[in-house]
């Protein structure tokens, strides 16, 4: 009996997480998250953001280092138009000390991060994103306040050479926004770390 | 003199026997790789996504280790797909599986347009590491997150329960 109590409540989390995950064309809630200056963050406070590339990554895992610079570039191509990268890291930092908060401002600052790294300390951002491992990327549009996944996926289609690529999907996705055109690709599925979580 | 060349030919074939044991570690693209998840034989497989630095694979790969020792005798094959990149990946996984003391089936998939084969894989999987797929014939189960000893034998076990 008590087994099957707890396979139940299982079921119901599992379920739980699920119906949370976003979905493209899904509204996304605001959030405030602190950032590795220790300022705290909120997509409202980009009063003129066109959009958002939220990009969940880590400093622990390799395919978000193999993905460092290309963030960089992304930045520093869309900030200007309107769709600024905020970059937040959602593991514990109790299961991969490289991802704790004086680790992710020791890596911010060898790599001049032109972004925000925030730190999802209670777990819940990612969670209600459905962000599931790093990177994964989810692309939103402003309009006054009210946030609409645009993209969920991955950057591009090559994980080990930026040299290689053939499809930026981020990029042919935040450049039809900008044209206000729904992006041709809304969904890939991106290779990752499974985020770690204790609960 | 003599004892020092018969010490040094014992370490010589000592060295040779520990390469012998080391498996040569296949690199493949995903269409090379893809007809492991197809199979239509008596054999059940159990196919993990892992990577050297990816610690709940780390922390599983025992488990697939002793599932592979205990179903040596009935028709389970036990694969470890490694997604490991970088220098001297395959030099660095031999020495790796060596130390851990892993004797499963490793190859290295080397594909990295993830998002043209994650689907493949299976429908339900996302791309987050560490994932398993255990199938035989047209029966699958996928884990998208680590898994257990117990948990691999019972869907083994299942899977065994229903094909006869």
């Amino acid at each position: 009996m008590k087994k099957i109590l707890i396979l139940g409540l299982f079921v119901l989390a599992t379920i739980g997480v699920n119906a949370q995950a976003y979905k493209v064309g899904d509204e996304a809630k605001d959030f405030k998250l602190k950032n590795v200056d220790g300022k705290h963050i909120s997509l409202a406070d980009y009063k003129d953001a066109k959009g958002f590339i939220v990009i969940f990554t880590c400093n622990h895992c390799p395919f978000s280092v193999a993905y460092e610079d290309r963030i960089i570039e992304i930045d520093k191509k869309y900030k200007s138009k309107g769709y600024p990268v905020i970059a937040i890291n959602p593991n514990d930092p109790e299961l991969y000390e490289s991802d704790s908060f004086d680790n992710m401002i020791k890596r911010s600052k060898e790599k001049s991060f032109t972004f925000p790294y925030l730190i999802d300390e209670t777990q819940e951002v990612f969670k209600r994103y459905g962000a599931t491992k790093t990177p994964h990327v989810f692309i939103l549009s402003n309009n006054s306040g009210k946030y609409t996944v645009e993209y969920i996926g991955a950057i591009d289609n090559n994980y080990k050479d930026a040299s290689e690529v053939t499809s930026r999907y981020v990029d042919n996705a935040v450049d039809a926004l900008l044209q206000n055109k729904k992006p041709e690709i809304t969904s890939t599925k991106a290779i990752g770390c499974g985020i770690k979580t204790k609960g | 003199m003599k004892i020092r060349l018969q010490l040094l030919l014992f370490l010589a074939l000592l060295l040779s026997i520990k390469l012998a044991e080391a498996q040569e570690i296949k690199t493949y693209n995903f269409n090379e790789l893809e007809p492991i998840f197809h199979h239509q034989n008596d054999t059940t497989y159990v196919i993990n996504f892992w990577a050297m630095w990816c610690k709940p694979c780390v922390e599983e790969l025992p488990e697939f280790e002793d599932i592979r020792k205990d179903y040596s005798n009935q028709k389970v094959k036990v694969i470890l797909i490694s997604l490991d990149f970088g220098k001297n990946v395959t030099d660095r996984l031999t020495k790796f599986l060596e130390r851990k003391d892993i004797h499963a089936r490793v190859i290295l998939l080397d594909d990295p347009d993830a998002d043209s084969w994650i689907g493949k894989v299976d429908k339900n999987w996302d791309g987050a590491l560490p994932a398993t797929v255990i199938y035989k014939k047209d029966i699958r189960e996928v884990f998208t997150r680590q898994i257990s000893y117990d948990e691999l034998a019972k869907s083994i076990d299942n899977l065994n329960k229903k094909m006869n």
